[in-house]
């Protein structure tokens, strides 16, 4: 069976693989790429823990097919802190106890990542919006959302 | 003995708000959990499941999936050779594997491992089943009727009485007093039937495993799991070798509920690998999930309470009958047990069913049985307080259980939070703030038990200085933190000190599942006496060093130090001297603790919520939520809050979205999370979690369990508000749009 051969930036670097037809790109990072920091939860586009941004969009990666990201931008939770530099989300989410078994936190943080670029100053039904097509069932989402909040005010005052 | 283990004292590091060890894993997307390991020279291993509800199965054909290109290994029941001795874990393997017979939609009756998905999914295809499709029964009531379909021969037990049919395996009886004198002495009866849907914990992780097994009969697991312990003796079981030959190592775990303290893949994964030679991993997806692992009992319960009219409850009633799928479970009993539990009653009786059906075998889930008995309960309570025009916070306390109360399971509690969650509800601003046209409010109780069980934890100090904790409970809210701040309490040194890691089943004493809130209480307990078992050493190795008496030592700030001026005068040596020196003093020194934990408490919670009905489309809208909880002492108070609302949240689902829809023909209608919609951020206001800390005497530093209380009251508090709102008694969970309109429009 011959496999399509894919070139495509992720996290910043020129990647290229060969996949199946019908691999999505959920499992292209996971399973060709070894990032496997997106989790499959549902493999239907109902529960965003696959979430990426690909060319700056918010999407769930189970539902993009991975020769799709042919000559594309993939963003991943992977490429979300710079070195050992957190994003102010991701030191948040801890500091803040926005995680319980941490699951649904990667598709979160890249979730929440790309509204705080597009609405540095989301209300707490924005926030809440936004990241309904993310999953969690730990947390009741509270500390989620207040993390996000408080990230938001903390990067409009740094800036 | 274990009820005098609480001590007053002043905290440094308990109750403080320190970041999580595992955080920065789980930020990053480097945590592992059970789909994230592979090995080398893999193969993929996937499960054929029955479509039919019931069905016997008269042959399986699967020469042509074995001739197949990358396929590796074919097992069905036949290659399970070993009968377990114990029911239990019987029920177990037929539940993984079906035996003559598929009980439920998507019971396994084959699998296979191969080298890619596209080689196992055709050869699934390839493998053929022939059925006689059984009649099949899906509601619990239909299931206990004589006539029945019936699922097994010859399994009821003798508490059962005649005249059900053969799905009723047990029945169970509690209570005291005379409950027909209780009732004759009320001013108000009232007689309610109820019933709930069965729900499905809803992790959002699917069960996942790496199962690599040789034919020298050894092996290795890793999987996402509640107790890698258990795992280990039930897969041994079946598989037929001796646990200290299996090692099972627990993955990062994205949630159970209870959902992963039993095992569906890896008895499975264990013999693909052990037929094919080569690791085997095997993933659920979200429809395996649904369909296959363990939901929740569905239930239909009738409750009947006496009052006079100032307000003492004079008799009770309960009948709690719970369907728990294919196989036994004990649910109804924890109904009968839990459901009058918050309450102090001269007159009592309450029974519980266990019935089966053709559905997924019941797992565990949060407080398991207890939040559709308090449903019910609490309803009825609820109704009772305004027939007699009492506030219901004020029913609740005059009829609350307090310390020396006969509980509804039988002991005599020790001292308890319950009436100190109705006094902080009652005096909340939430509960006497107004509510608008639509809009109403409701209050709820519950109970649930705490466990303490087997437990091992070793504490080792480093050279260095610092403390390596290894415990053997998965970590699934925050525990492995926990841990470390209660092991920096007792030996007095900082938080970031010590560091606590999750050892598997070859490298630690045994260790119950990560259930019945038993992991704060039990390991806690156990990593205090750990430490104190390190400080002894310790102190011994100091005297030794000052060349007195060990009695004339005592442990103070992470230091020792003469115990008074008799002992003789020297600079206190800290653990990290002690440490440096520990080579010339004696050799290494660790504390460990291993027993079987006493003393747990009992938990209590009031919840108030308020919710919106839209009469023209029979919504509801969470308004304000607040989450009252005896926590004992809250060791993080972080976590204990995410609990609390984590709970709350799962029962708002409960009572309003989650539902196992069931077509005529038995199988599962919405076996994905679009069709079962779990609460998502924008169905939800923020949950007020207010933590009272009412200590546990069995616990050195009074803790109590929290994890599982908080879905108690929740079904309840929203039946009441939503009742209220609409001005219609709500009995049947969930309470969706379609059925609410339809109560209000009957109206």
């Amino acid at each position: 069976m011959s496999r399509i051969h894919v070139n495509t930036t992720v996290n910043g670097d020129a990647v290229d693989y060969l996949c199946e037809a019908e691999d999505t790109l959920l499992d292209v990072l996971r399973d060709t790429l070894d990032l496997t920091g997106s989790k499959e939860g549902c493999a239907s586009g109902d529960c965003g823990a696959c979430s990426v941004l690909v060319d700056g969009r918010l999407v769930c990666s189970c539902l993009v097919l991975g020769a799709e990201a042919e000559g594309r931008t993939v963003e991943t939770i992977e490429g979300m802190a710079e070195g050992d530099t957190l994003h102010p989300l991701q030191k948040n989410f801890i500091n803040k106890a926005a995680l319980q078994c941490g699951i649904c936190t990667p598709g979160i943080l890249v979730a929440a990542k790309n509204l705080l670029e597009k609405n540095p100053d989301p209300s707490e039904e924005e926030v809440r919006y936004w990241l309904a097509g993310n999953l969690c069932r730990c947390t009741g989402y509270d500390k989620i959302i207040r993390a996000v909040l408080d990230t938001a005010a903390e990067m409009r005052g740094a800036a | 003995m274990a009820k005098d283990e609480f001590q007053t004292r002043e905290f440094k590091v308990v109750g403080t708000r320190v970041p999580r060890p595992d955080g920065l894993d789980k930020v990053t997307g480097r945590a592992r959990y059970g789909a994230d390991m592979s090995a080398p020279g893999m193969l993929h291993g996937y499960c054929l499941r029955s479509p039919h509800a019931h069905a016997r199965i008269v042959s399986i054909d699967t020469s042509a999936a074995e001739a197949m290109s990358g396929v590796k290994a074919v097992v069905t029941r036949a290659d399970f050779t070993v009968t377990p001795e114990d029911q239990g874990t019987r029920d177990i393997l037929d539940n993984v594997m079906a035996d003559k017979k598929a009980l439920y939609d998507g019971h396994t009756v084959a699998a296979v491992a191969a080298t890619s998905r596209s080689a196992g999914m055709k050869a699934l295809k390839a493998i053929k089943v022939e059925y006689e499709v059984l009649p099949h029964v899906i509601d619990v009531d239909e299931a206990m009727k004589p006539g029945a379909p019936e699922l097994h021969e010859g399994r009821s037990q003798e508490s059962v009485p005649e005249g059900y049919s053969q799905n009723v395996l047990a029945r169970s009886q509690y209570g005291h007093g005379d409950i027909d004198a209780g009732f004759a002495k009320a001013d108000v009866i009232i007689e309610r039937s109820f019933t709930t849907a069965a729900t499905h914990q809803g992790y959002i992780e699917p069960h996942a495993c790496l199962a690599t097994m040789g034919n020298d009969n050894q092996g290795d697991l890793f999987c996402c799991t509640q107790g890698h312990f258990l795992v280990r003796s039930t897969c041994a079981e079946i598989m037929g070798m001796e646990s200290g030959r299996l090692r099972v190592t627990s993955s990062e775990i994205g949630g159970g509920f209870g959902g992963k303290t039993t095992v569906f893949l890896e008895p499975v994964a264990l013999m693909l690998s052990k037929k094919s030679g080569k690791p085997v991993k095997m993933t659920m997806s979200r429809d395996e999930v649904l369909r296959a692992s363990g939901p929740t009992a569905s239930t239909s319960i009738d409750i009947k309470i006496g009052a006079t009219k100032d307000g003492r409850i004079t008799g009770a009633w309960g009948d709690f009958r719970y369907q728990s799928g294919a196989f036994y479970a004990m649910n109804g009993a924890l109904g009968a047990m839990c459901g009058f539990a918050p309450y102090d009653l001269e007159n009592l009786k309450t029974v519980g069913w266990e019935v089966v059906t053709n559905r997924p075998k019941a797992a565990a889930y949060r407080a398991p049985g207890a939040p559709m008995a308090a449903f019910a309960v609490e309803s009825v309570m609820d109704e009772l307080a305004s027939s007699i025009g009492m506030d219901p916070i004020d029913f609740r306390l005059m009829n609350g259980a307090e310390e020396g109360t006969k509980s509804a399971y039988g002991p005599t509690y020790p001292a308890i939070g319950l009436k100190a969650t109705l006094e902080a509800a009652k005096a909340h601003p939430h509960w006497s703030a107004p509510l608008g046209e639509n809009q109403g409010r409701g209050v709820g109780c519950g109970f649930w038990f705490n466990f303490g069980g087997n437990t091992s934890v070793s504490l080792m100090i480093n050279p260095d200085g610092t403390v390596s904790l290894s415990e053997g409970n998965p970590d699934i809210g925050g525990s492995r933190a926990s841990m470390s701040m209660m092991a920096a309490e007792e030996l007095g040194i900082p938080y970031r000190q010590v560091r606590t890691i999750i050892a598997d089943t070859a490298s630690l004493g045994e260790n119950d599942v990560t259930d019945g809130s038993r992991v704060t209480f039990a390991v806690g307990l156990a990593t205090i006496k750990a430490a104190r078992h390190a400080i002894e050493t310790m102190k011994a190795r100091a005297a030794k060093t000052w060349g007195i008496d060990a009695d004339a030592v005592e442990w103070v700030d992470g230091a020792a130090q003469p115990a008074g001026p008799n002992a003789g005068k020297f600079p206190p040596l800290t653990l990290k001297e002690i440490a440096a020196t520990m080579s010339n003093t004696g050799g290494p020194i660790s504390g460990h603790h291993e027993a079987n934990a006493e003393g747990a408490g009992v938990s209590f919670g009031t919840h108030i919520c308020d919710t919106e009905v839209d009469p023209e489309t029979g919504a509801v809208k969470i308004l304000r939520y607040t989450v009252f909880q005896d926590a004992g002492k809250a060791v993080h108070p972080d976590y204990v809050e995410g609990q609390l609302q984590g709970g709350a949240v799962q029962g708002i689902g409960w009572a309003l979205n989650e539902e196992y829809v069931y077509g005529e023909d038995g199988t599962l209608q919405n076996p994905g999370f679009l069709d079962y919609r779990i609460p998502v951020a924008s169905d939800l206001p923020m949950i007020e979690p207010v933590i009272l800390e009412i200590p546990n005497p069995g616990h050195p530093y009074g803790v109590r369990g929290v994890g599982e209380t908080g879905i108690v009251p929740p079904l309840a508090t929203i039946a009441n508000a939503v009742s209220r709102a609409a001005d219609v008694r709500m009995t049947s969970l969930p309470m969706s749009p379609p059925k609410l309109l339809a109560a209000i429009k009957a109206k």
